[in-house]
């Protein structure tokens, strides 16, 4: 009884004051102790193999429209890459497949960059997404994402910063960045911010480096024609990182 | 005790202000139950004298018969003139000597009667209700039982129409906002309430102020749902407010709602959530007070061939029908668009230069051109390029009358 009692203590066993504590009071730590290893053996039997009491659950993911890129809900996923990368139709993919779903989607759209006509192309119904136009204020973008987020209910809130310059981007404070994560903590809602640079850092789960392999042109002058380009994505989570591939065509 | 007003002039509306079940009989006759009134002035015959005196205030020319049931008292203020208070049980005897006009039976029936000789209340009341009913079926026994002064039944009440304005006279001009909200909450709670009791619900807040320039300031708020959430409506109010401020100080504050029937819907377990209605407009009310009106809403595509041709609407009606969805390539426009410099080399473009743009043309593919609206005022016309530049993005220019820009980017 008393190495037990010294085991769960962490201390010797000549440090121990047998009188410290009443028999009984020992006794009925022993007890739910006892009780609570029987219960971790009998969860461990069921489920089968050894449990990380300390882990938090998966985050449920979401299609994003791109084969292999699952975006986690509930978490901040930053997509970011230079002009033409591909970004913007990831994230028009991403809306497609949200909008698809029926689940209502707001993109705030910091520089009024959203275009309606090529977001319809690719399967957004505009009908379940809001936009709200910041008129180039990255200022005003946080702010009104704040609010969306802590109003809750949207299956996506997207935020755009693909067009600001780099400069004011950078200068959104981590703070900033966690309350964000913070906010959409626990929800069901997917944040995607959009910027030509990561920014978010650690308080991003999920980010998506777009780059863009090669252009298709096809045909003669002056019969040549945008075909569309290659876009690789590189998914970089904390244990694993995809490359997918996808192609975006311009008609 | 039901009183009867038959003559000239409102007569719904003096009724009305001594009783507030009030049925309009005909054009010239209205009913109204006084029961209870005695309390307030005692006998029938002061409670006559008390609506007499109120007729002549407000000029209305009328004759007036109080009775235990109402039928008995439209007789008695059809056929006698002036005051007539019949005593409970004597109905049949004060009734006896009216002409049967008064109950204006059919005109068949009537010729029957007037064969008979029966011209009188009294004749009628005295015959048989078994003969009767052989020879005149059951229009001539209800004739019988009007003539006795026997036939009961409930009024049929005017129903008011619903009407849930409120409005408030200010002892002084109120400058703030502040304080102005707390008279607003005043007038929602009470509204609200009134609407609560009757199970309805609002989906239009009007708000009418009257200025110390005796201008009108006029709001109108329009709710997605029909709600009773006094305090978002507050909310509301008070975000509209700080967006469009009155220009004067307040004297007189105008209140009213519309009232509609709540909206009772049963969300199920596989229903998606979607942020609840009042709660968004709340959420969008305060972006606008951000970004600015005119900047948040749901964009729809017009059905035009000119670039960039949308609006945004407040909301948008759930289009059924899947879209295609395929892998287009994502374009993000310049607003406005960039005015560029651009070089050409042998009629195509070699060099762009523009506000963030700028590079040496790798590849490209156009012109394209397009045009409409010729028909119209506003017309436009351009030749489109895709561009790849040495900066290594892809871009869409376009030569209009007005010079070269760069529309946007393909991203």
């Amino acid at each position: 009884m008393v190495a037990l009692y010294a085991t769960r203590a962490g201390r010797p066993q000549g440090h121990l004051d047998p009188f410290r504590y009443s028999c009984k009071n020992r006794y009925s730590e022993e007890k739910a102790n006892m009780e609570a290893a029987l219960l971790k053996r009998e969860f461990a039997a069921v489920l089968g193999g050894p449990l990380d009491w300390q882990a938090r659950p998966e985050p449920e993911t979401v299609d994003s429209g791109v084969p292999d890129i699952h975006l986690p809900r509930g978490c901040l996923t930053e997509i970011f890459g230079p002009a033409s990368s591909g970004r913007t139709t990831l994230l028009y993919s991403i809306l497609a497949a949200a909008t698809g779903r029926g689940e209502l989607c707001a993109l705030v759209d910091a520089d009024g960059a959203f275009d309606p006509e090529s977001a319809t192309a690719a399967g957004v119904h505009l009908c379940k997404m809001l936009w709200i136009n910041c008129a180039n204020s990255v200022e005003n973008a946080l702010r009104a994402t704040d609010l969306l987020v802590q109003g809750g209910g949207f299956g996506i809130v997207a935020m755009d910063l693909g067009d600001a310059p780099q400069r004011t981007v950078r200068r959104i404070s981590l703070t900033s960045w966690f309350r964000l994560r913070r906010a959409v903590e626990n929800t069901p809602t997917v944040l995607v911010a959009l910027a030509r640079l990561s920014n978010a850092k650690t308080c991003a789960s999920l980010m998506l480096e777009c780059r863009r392999e090669r252009s298709a042109w096809s045909g003669n002058h002056p019969a040549r024609l945008f075909r569309g380009m290659r876009v690789r994505a590189t998914a970089v989570e904390r244990r694993k990182a995809c490359t997918p591939v996808f192609t975006a065509k311009a008609i | 005790m039901y009183a009867c007003l038959h003559g000239q002039g409102n007569l719904t509306a003096l009724a009305a202000e001594f009783s507030p079940v009030v049925e309009r009989t005909a054009e010239e006759t209205a009913t109204f139950d006084v029961s209870g009134l005695e309390r307030l002035f005692g006998m029938p015959q002061d409670i006559a004298h008390a609506i007499m005196r109120r007729s002549a205030e407000v000029q209305v020319k009328a004759n007036l018969a109080l009775a235990v049931n109402p039928d008995a008292a439209i007789c008695a203020a059809r056929g006698f003139s002036g005051v007539s208070i019949i005593p409970e049980g004597d109905e049949a005897k004060f009734l006896g000597t009216l002409p049967l006009a008064v109950l204006a039976p059919s005109e068949e029936l009537a010729e029957t009667l007037e064969r008979w000789g029966i011209r009188r209340f009294q004749e009628l009341a005295v015959l048989p209700p078994l003969g009767i009913a052989e020879r005149l079926g059951p229009e001539g026994l209800r004739l019988r039982e009007l003539a006795r002064g026997e036939a009961n039944r409930k009024l049929a009440a005017i129903e008011d129409p619903l009407c849930f304005e409120d409005e408030v006279e200010l002892e002084y001009p109120v400058e703030l906002l502040e304080p102005l909200a707390f008279l607003l909450s005043r007038l929602l709670t009470g509204l609200a309430m009134r609407l609560a009791t009757r199970g309805l619900a609002t989906d239009e807040l009007r708000l009418r102020l009257k200025l110390e320039n005796r201008a009108t300031h006029e709001r109108t708020l329009r709710l997605p749902v029909p709600s009773l959430d006094t305090k978002a409506f507050l909310k509301l109010l008070q975000l509209d407010l700080e967006a469009h401020p009155p220009a004067e100080p307040v004297v007189h504050v105008w209140m009213g709602m519309n009232p509609v029937k709540p909206q009772a819907a049963q969300s199920g377990l596989y229903v998606l959530a979607a942020p609840e209605p009042v709660k968004l407009e709340l959420t969008l009310a305060r972006i606008r007070g951000i970004v600015g009106e005119g900047r948040v809403g749901y964009a729809e595509v017009l059905d035009t061939h000119r670039p960039d041709a949308w609006r945004l609407a407040c909301r948008l009606e759930s289009r059924h029908g899947k879209l295609k969805a395929c892998s287009t390539e994502g374009f993000r426009r310049y607003r406005p668009v960039r005015t560029a410099h651009v070089t050409l080399a042998s009629g195509q473009p070699g060099f762009v230069a523009a506000n963030g743009v700028r590079g040496r043309v790798l590849e490209y593919a156009g012109p394209w051109r397009t045009s409409g609206d010729w028909w119209t005022v506003d017309p436009w016309q351009r030749d489109e390029w895709d561009v790849a530049l040495s900066d290594g993005a892809l871009y869409r220019i376009f030569c209009s009358p007005g010079g070269w820009f760069v529309e946007g980017s393909y991203d």
